[in-house]
């Protein structure tokens, strides 16, 4: 559940702005009923840190940030049902509302894990399959020019699989990106069609 | 047996590349380290001190290694290993960790900086070779050790004394190559707005005050609410912000300093600052001057 506050208005410190780019901010915070257990502690998570640490440098190099300077851009997500992959869905997410709010981007960001059982690539790791502790890639890619925007890796994985681990997170983003394209186009349609009236 | 080991690293120079030489560090100490025996019989469990009997090493299954690779000009330059100063103008940083059968334990990417899949793929051959390199020279460093320690002769700290390894390690400061550097620097500084300006009105409330300029309203009131909430989970930032405000508050008889919180909208508090011109040197501590008019200063 992603919100970005659009146009980009530039809050807190001054000192903070950047004077050719925007600053990108990010936050966060998971909800208590999302995972199997109830947490107790929605903010303040050293993995919410994380989390948001990496979302704001995927969005860092994604958004054409020199189009805004000394200005600030917020993206707040709040995960409501966590399977797996936390950070691909936000980024998903985070993607979407951008991309709503009106703000230019370089490309869709697409992100999504993937793993080896066994010889085979899977992609789009469930939390089970996290947990049975084989490796885990974590890749966001901004389809069209292949870069990517970021990749992680955790549990050992041998050097000749890293290449079929990524290739398999290659096209599940690219699935996505289809899939978030679609979407968008739609609800352009439908917000031009209901403005027209 | 279950053992809870705790590695403690301590920088003590920082050339850049702390990552890598943390976890070389890291490995070898783990590798070097040997834990107090322990017999278990039932219910009884004997831990061994190092004179009865010789300590255990841990069981390391693997050495993983790390190296970093710099980034510049969205992917054109690469370098392996930077120093300081590269560290601080690179546009990203890729951090490989390997062990010298060629597995991967790591990957991260950070700064911002856009890979495409041919750069991994470079960069682990790269790390892959580097490693190897790496593995070596510490099995080499670990087996000496041990071979001195057997033989009686000085080992660990005492062998870098004489030669003054650790405390005194100096390097020339490799020379940067600033021939374009100025050209470059006039560019951006006739290209760049000059900085607007401040001009300083001093107004003086009483005698033994003055303020110079005047902070911006403050809009506290409304946002205290929510953002307190948030900045209650984050017990560091409140911690400091409190310490901040109470900082000002002590402060502000002897020197007799506004403090007008600004227009802070973030979850990080700000405290914006007028520095009074001080006309009168107060000798003593508790000094509160009572200002003619009502100031806008919101405490917590």
């Amino acid at each position: 559940l992603p919100s970005v506050p659009a146009p980009p208005q530039m809050r807190g410190s001054r000192s903070k702005a950047l004077p050719d780019r925007a600053v990108v901010n990010c936050q966060y915070s998971m909800a208590t009923f999302s995972t199997g257990e109830r947490r107790r502690r929605p903010h303040g998570d050293r993995q919410a840190g994380e989390l948001a640490l990496h979302l704001k440098q995927t969005f860092e190099a994604a958004i054409l940030t020199s189009l805004f300077p000394r200005s600030q851009i917020d993206i707040y997500v709040q995960v409501l049902q966590a399977d797996g992959g936390n950070y691909c869905a936000c980024v998903n997410a985070a993607t979407l509302a951008v991309m709503d709010a009106g703000i230019p981007m370089r490309d869709y960001v697409c992100a999504s894990t993937a793993g080896l059982a066994e010889d085979t690539p899977l992609a789009d790791l469930s939390s089970p399959e996290e947990a049975a502790g084989g490796p885990r890639l974590v890749l966001a890619l901004l389809p069209a020019s292949g870069q990517i925007a970021l990749l992680q890796l955790s549990a050992r994985l041998h050097q000749e699989r890293l290449e079929a681990a990524l290739e398999a997170a290659g096209e599940a983003c690219r699935a996505l990106h289809a899939v978030m394209d679609r979407v968008v186009r739609e609800r352009l349609r439908e917000v031009t069609a209901l403005m027209g009236d | 047996q279950v053992w809870q080991i705790r590695l403690d690293l301590h920088l003590l120079n920082h050339d850049g590349n702390i990552i890598d030489a943390a976890s070389i560090a890291g490995i070898v100490a783990l590798c070097h380290f040997r834990r107090p025996d322990v017999s278990v019989q039932g219910e009884e469990v004997t831990v061994f001190t190092p004179e009865e009997r010789d300590p255990v090493p841990l069981s390391i299954h693997h050495m993983p290694i790390c190296v970093s690779f710099a980034f510049f000009q969205q992917g054109t330059y690469l370098l392996v290993d930077p120093s300081e100063r590269e560290e601080r103008v690179m546009d990203g940083l890729l951090v490989i960790a390997m062990n010298k059968h060629r597995e991967i334990c790591t990957i991260q990417s950070s700064g911002g900086i856009m890979l495409v899949k041919d750069q991994v793929l470079r960069c682990s051959k790269i790390t892959a070779v580097k490693v190897a390199e790496i593995t070596e020279l510490i099995q080499k460093a670990l087996e000496n050790d041990k071979k001195v320690r057997k033989e009686g002769g000085k080992f660990g700290f005492a062998e870098s004394i004489p030669n003054q390894k650790i405390t005194a390690f100096k390097m020339e400061s490799a020379a940067v190559d600033t021939n374009n550097v100025e050209e470059q620097a006039e560019e951006i500084i006739t290209k760049a707005d000059p900085p607007s300006e401040v001009f300083a009105k001093p107004i003086l409330h009483t005698p033994g005050t003055a303020q110079i300029g005047e902070g911006i309203e403050t809009s506290w009131g409304d946002l205290e609410e929510s953002e307190r909430e948030e900045a209650a989970e984050e017990e560091g930032e409140s911690e400091a912000t409190a310490f901040e405000v109470q900082k000002m508050e002590t402060e502000d008889t002897s020197t007799t300093r506004e403090a007008k919180k600004g227009n802070c909208k973030t979850d990080r508090w700000f405290v914006c600052l007028d520095e009074p011109i001080v006309l009168s040197d107060s000798e003593e501590e508790e000094v509160i001057i009572l200002e003619p008019q009502e100031l806008p200063m919101k405490t917590r």
